[in-house]
């Protein structure tokens, strides 16, 4: 037999006033128990939300724009994954609204076999599942100056995690026939303002995914549904979402995003290009701006590190301004290209601190200070800042935002 | 270069289908630097001028300088200064790329509503609001890729890391 939850529930009956209001209505009832009359719990839900005690939000700098973005909460994330629905975003016309059924992936250019993709031919194809960052180039752009944002969303909110499910380009290729003059793909998508990048060929036949997969579930529609570039370990707007076509060409396009945009303008006025990678990188999301601690005693600090090369190898962390550094537990298993969370035990002895996490990746690069990258690059090439950042715990408990 | 791997035929899954002319032609395209992409037609400065002034001057500002969307000219030899202003004129390498950018995203509100011609027409008139082209350029398939961009010499590619860790 199945019994159905009553409504109005029992609580709404007594009215919210709950034990008191029982008591009165119900004395003989009261008497016979030993405590509390438990209300039952809700029924089941197609699809679950967040606890109504949790508010974690993405943050935008242009909520009413269609040229915008929002950052992700790191503060309030635990472990690697991103929640698929705080994944950052970054779009220059808007998330259009695509119906998977209709949608086609063209691969044309220099191939012997131009084809037409549905998404069911592609869902048939051999899939992997990876867990990748994506990290907008123009993450950490307030950190340029000495102390930088004031919490980590804004100062590093512009990259998420997640568990990407999708074909690897490479095989995708190998349908189509690749011919031996190529060697560049240019992506494109099927947004207003149909988004485009150039990637080189030897990277597109490497580790590139095309993914229809987020977390479990269909890619999400800010991310690209229904399909999407993944261009593990580079900057974000090279991974085109809601992709439609590629042609595999003889040379870059040259796209207003890689010659206007996301390029790099050194001291002597020439600026770097097609600076795909993201540099390892590491910030402690806890304790950080913003947050207060409420008294001395035992405090874990956490945080995520990640490298576009491949795994991170080693964090350490200091609480002391940079003067000593301990090496943080990396909690593995530690996958390439993707977030990977550290952990040091610590005790607030109530005094003022400083804290700071330096990353280095497997090919042994060291995160940089942010003088070491003001004296290489200068104070104009916007993108790429990947400094060592710090936080400082104050002695009333409050986490504020250092110069390091 | 590049391995190319083109699996023979037994080792091809099969998915997906031959694209029909009719379907490569609606797929879309690239333009290139080289020119290769760009469609038959052709613009000049004045009827650029027009152009501009009806769909763009309202963002962009009556003489491109920039109004609440960016500046498209002006900023040459401001790349090495404090405040380098990279617009149109002083950063963009290739003019084709102004092309395919247009082609693609503008007017930023109804993109896909201006013809190849009005395109040329409108690259034409920038190009000259910038000084690079002259009054009587006639820009096509054939002018637009031989258009020299004030910055083409200035980029450089990606020499990192470059910062020797501490
Ligand atoms: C409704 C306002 C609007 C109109 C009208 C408009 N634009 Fe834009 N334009 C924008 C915005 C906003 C951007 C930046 C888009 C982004 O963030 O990616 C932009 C970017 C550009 C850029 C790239 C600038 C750079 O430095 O990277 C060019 C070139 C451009 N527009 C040309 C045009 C032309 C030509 C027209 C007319 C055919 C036009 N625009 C009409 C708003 C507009």
């Amino acid at each position: 037999m199945t019994i159905r939850k009553r409504r109005p529930s029992r609580r709404a009956f007594l009215g919210l006033a709950g034990a008191a209001a029982a008591s009165s209505l119900h004395p003989a009832a009261r008497a016979q128990t030993a405590g509390e009359i438990r209300d039952l719990g809700e029924t089941p839900t197609e699809y679950g939300k967040p606890s109504a005690f949790e508010d974690s939000k993405r943050w935008s700098r242009a909520p009413d724009a269609t040229a915008s973005s929002s950052n992700t909460p790191l503060a309030d994330l635990e472990g690697i994954v991103t929640p698929s629905g705080l994944h950052f975003e970054r779009h220059h016309t808007g998330v259009p609204a695509i119906d998977p059924d209709s949608h086609r992936l063209t691969i044309h250019g220099l191939v012997d076999r131009p084809l037409v993709f549905t998404m069911d031919d592609l869902v048939r194809m051999s899939s992997v599942s990876r867990f990748h960052f994506i990290e907008c180039s123009g993450n950490s752009a307030r950190e340029w100056s000495p102390a930088g944002a004031p919490n980590v969303q804004l100062s590093h909110g512009l990259a998420s995690c997640s568990e990407w499910t999708g074909v690897l380009l490479a095989d995708l290729l190998d349908e189509v026939g690749v011919k031996p003059e190529a060697s560049w793909i240019v992506a494109e998508g099927a947004d207003a303002g149909l988004m485009s990048r150039s990637v080189p060929l030897e990277r597109a036949l490497d580790d590139v995914m095309i993914a229809y997969g987020q977390n479990g579930e269909a890619v999400r529609p800010e991310q690209g549904y229904p399909l999407r570039l993944l261009v593990p370990g580079c900057e974000g707007s090279i991974s085109v979402k809601w992709l439609r076509r590629i042609e595999v060409a003889h040379m870059p396009s040259m796209a207003r995003d890689e010659t206007s945009k996301y390029t790099d303008l050194l001291p002597d006025g020439k600026a770097r290009q097609l600076t795909l990678v993201m540099d390892a990188k590491s910030v402690i999301t806890r304790p950080s701006g913003e947050q207060k601690l409420d008294g001395p005693g035992f405090c874990e600090i956490r945080g995520l590190a990640w490298s576009g090369r491949g795994t991170i190898s080693r964090v350490e962390v200091s609480t002391d301004g940079g003067r000593s550094w301990t090496d943080a537990e990396i909690e593995g298993p530690r996958h390439a290209k993707a977030f990977t969370r550290f952990r040091l035990p610590w005790r607030w002895d109530g005094g003022r601190h400083v804290l700071m996490s330096r990353a280095t990746d497997d090919t042994g690069y060291v995160q940089p200070t942010l003088a070491a990258l003001l004296d290489a690059r200068g104070r104009s090439t916007i993108y790429h800042n990947n400094r060592i950042k710090a936080w400082e715990v104050q002695e009333s408990g409050e986490v504020t935002n250092a110069e390091a | 270069m590049p391995v190319t791997h083109a699996a023979d035929e037994s080792e091809r899954t099969g998915l997906g289908h031959e694209a029909t002319a009719e379907e490569l032609g609606a797929a879309g395209y690239t333009v290139f630097p080289d020119g290769k992409g760009l469609p038959e037609g052709r613009g000049t400065v004045s009827e650029g001028k027009a152009v501009y002034q009806q769909f763009c001057a309202a963002c962009h500002g009556r003489n491109a300088e920039g109004d609440e969307a960016a500046a498209l000219v002006g900023g040459r030899d401001s790349l090495t200064s404090e405040r380098p202003r990279k617009t149109v004129e002083s950063y963009w390498p290739y003019a084709t790329s102004l092309w395919d950018y247009i082609r693609r995203s503008m007017p930023y509100e109804s993109p896909g509503s201006l013809s190849d011609d009005e395109i040329y027409a409108v690259v034409a008139h920038l190009l000259h609001l910038g000084d690079i082209v002259g009054e009587d350029a006639v820009l096509d398939r054939e002018t637009l890729p031989r258009v020299e961009m004030p910055n083409r010499d200035g980029f450089v590619s990606d020499d990192r890391p470059d910062t020797g860790g501490e």
